[in-house]
């Protein structure tokens, strides 16, 4: 992209040589990724849910897939946010509730239960990898509320506050600049005759 | 060179990249020694601003040594001089510059034919910003070609440190400006909504302009303990209510100037359910800001009151409360700074030992740190709350 973006530059800008260190870390990254996954697998659970109920024997539970669908599209659109924690813990609460849907499909007489079985593997996989970047985002991200720093020696007056306030009375404020004529002052003769008076 | 360079959301890189040359006779190179990251980057870093581009050069405040000058700038910028940079670029010669409104300048915006689409007319050029206001390359570089550079320029005494004169370009003019149009009274109580570094410019100004009460609010201790320094009565509005605690300062009529220091990105908490409402539909793209402190403003102000917006807002606000503001009888006044408007009169309260901006930085780092940087003061980790860069020196100084 950024090469594309050369060609709309004015000639004369700087033009990017070679890529140093970014901003976005590891955690960043994979939490990017999860959020486009979350979205390619939703669109799949909302479109196509017959074919996923059919694979893990799971027939006549498809809007149950589509609302999941509609819930990953959510927690991948989290995901790619700057609010990215709250989408990686939202990916780890949907895990959670997509193994227990699952759980029952691995019973006996499903004829499809290898494919619950891997599909299980799969999101036991997926889960401990969102618990990981959810971790990891959390921590990368977090302030500590309980170390700050006191800045309350910088007054910035380098005379003292007191001595400071109000120092600028000699500030000429241009007229365009002057605010309507805010709270006129109090004043007990009636405002018309004042009108009068000018 | 090296230099700081957007590539996407949250994707801040330090790359190299070809220097800049002159391109127009009204041109300079300035050698940048300080630049600063603001407030105002991070609204970029969160790609809520339209219109950047992959490979667009950061910063907009920022200083250093001219080192080459175009022909047409006519002596009045020479080479080896040390200047701080305005982040609007202006042109000095059309009717908005000549009425002094320099960020609002009729020829500078490189982009004009875009800028007229999405605001109606044409702004004034930005450094390191959206295409909507010109595109052009910031100065979190080593070296960065200064437009209009004959007029674009603040000359500093070498009296004063890179720290005191740096935030003339920017956060103490924007600070200054959204005090001053709140045409402050000695009987004045002033409210300023954000205690970042543009907010604590805004209380130093109005403790300066002579303002009767400061109040300011926040929900990071630090930045309250700095604001309270600062001569500021302080609100935490995760512990009390700022509604009642400022009617309370004002016996029940509320303050006469409220100042936005926060603008599209107020802060998301439960406690303010309207916060989750504007960060869901910012996330699903249906509405450009979080315009929280407006609505705050809007119903705690004192009727006939001011309002100051120096926050950067950049498209659609939903829910603003017009019937409260059209029946209270409120004035707005907002903008981008008209930097050199201000910066003679600043320059000389500086030197004359009135203030020392330099009080806001927490951090100084080598440019190659920049990135990390971003991360740091957006999460406000390790008690930051502003950033210098110095792209001449490697070494992260602290």
């Amino acid at each position: 992209m950024t090469y594309l973006s050369n060609i709309v530059r004015s000639p004369g800008d700087p033009k990017v040589i070679s890529s140093g260190a970014s901003s976005l870390g590891t955690a960043d990254r994979l939490a990017r990724a999860l959020g486009w996954f979350s979205i390619g697998l939703g669109l799949m659970e909302l479109i196509a849910p017959h074919r996923i109920t059919r694979a893990l024997g799971m027939e006549g539970q498809e809007s149950l897939i589509r609302a999941y669908g509609a819930r990953e599209i959510g927690s991948g659109i989290l995901s790619l946010s700057i609010d990215k924690q709250v989408g990686l813990w939202s990916r780890v609460a949907g895990d959670g509730l997509d193994v227990a849907t699952v759980m029952p499909a691995m019973r006996d007489d499903n004829p499809k239960r290898d494919n619950a079985s891997l599909a299980l593997a799969m999101l036991l996989g997926v889960t401990a990898l969102d618990v990981i970047a959810a971790q990891s985002v959390t921590s990368r991200h977090s302030r500590s509320s309980r170390q700050w720093r006191e800045y309350s020696d910088r007054s910035g007056f380098p005379r003292g506050l007191e001595a400071t306030r109000g120092a600028a009375k000699d500030f000429q404020l241009p007229p365009d600049m002057r605010a309507a004529p805010v709270l006129a002052a109090v004043s007990d003769q009636p405002a018309q005759e004042r009108a009068r008076s000018h | 060179m090296r230099a700081l360079v957007w590539h996407g959301k949250e994707d801040i890189r330090c790359d190299r990249v070809s220097d800049p040359g002159i391109e127009e006779p009204r041109d300079a190179i300035v050698k940048i020694t300080s630049c600063a990251i603001c407030g105002s980057d991070l609204h970029l870093f969160h790609n809520l601003i339209p219109a950047m581009l992959p490979g667009d050069i950061m910063g907009h405040e920022f200083m250093g040594e001219v080192v080459e000058v175009g022909p047409g700038v006519n002596g009045k910028l020479k080479k080896g001089e040390r200047i701080v940079v305005p982040f609007t670029i202006f042109c000095g010669e059309c009717e908005q510059c000549r009425r002094g409104n320099f960020s609002v300048c009729e020829r500078t915006n490189r982009s004009r034919k875009l800028a007229e689409k999405a605001f109606g007319h044409t702004t004034a050029g930005l450094f390191g910003y959206t295409h909507l206001t010109g595109g052009y390359p910031g100065g979190q570089a080593e070296y960065v070609r200064v437009p209009y550079a004959d007029t674009t320029h603040i000359k500093v005494p070498d009296s004063l440190t890179d720290e005191q004169v740096l935030f003339l370009g920017d956060i103490f003019p924007t600070g200054w400006q959204a005090a001053a149009q709140c045409d402050i009274e000695p009987t004045d109580t002033v409210a300023i909504w954000g205690c970042g570094p543009v907010g604590q410019m805004a209380i130093r100004s109005a403790i300066l302009l002579g303002a009767r009460q400061v109040i300011a609010i926040d929900c990071i201790p630090e930045r309250l303990s700095m604001a309270e320094a600062g001569g500021a009565i302080t609100i935490n509005f995760e512990e009390e209510s700022v509604i009642e605690r400022l009617n309370e300062l004002t016996d029940n009529k509320g303050p006469e100037k409220c100042i936005d220091c926060i603008g599209m990105e107020s802060h998301v908490s439960m406690a303010q359910p309207d916060t989750i409402y504007d960060r869901a539909k910012q996330m699903l793209m249906m509405e450009n800001d979080r315009p929280h402190v407006l609505r705050e403003m809007i119903y705690v102000i004192r009727p006939a009151g001011t309002i100051s917006i120096p926050g950067v807002y950049s498209g659609f606000s939903d829910k603003i409360p017009m019937g409260q503001a059209m029946n209270k009888g409120l004035t707005w006044k907002m903008g981008q700074t008209h930097v050199k408007r201000w910066t003679d009169d600043l320059t000389r309260r500086i030197k004359d030992g009135e203030i020392d901006p330099s009080f806001v930085i927490t951090h100084t780092v080598g440019l190659d740190d920049g990135p990390e940087m971003y991360k740091v003061f957006r999460d406000k980790q390790d008690s930051c709350i502003k950033v210098v860069l110095k792209p001449g020196q490697e070494v992260t100084l602290q």
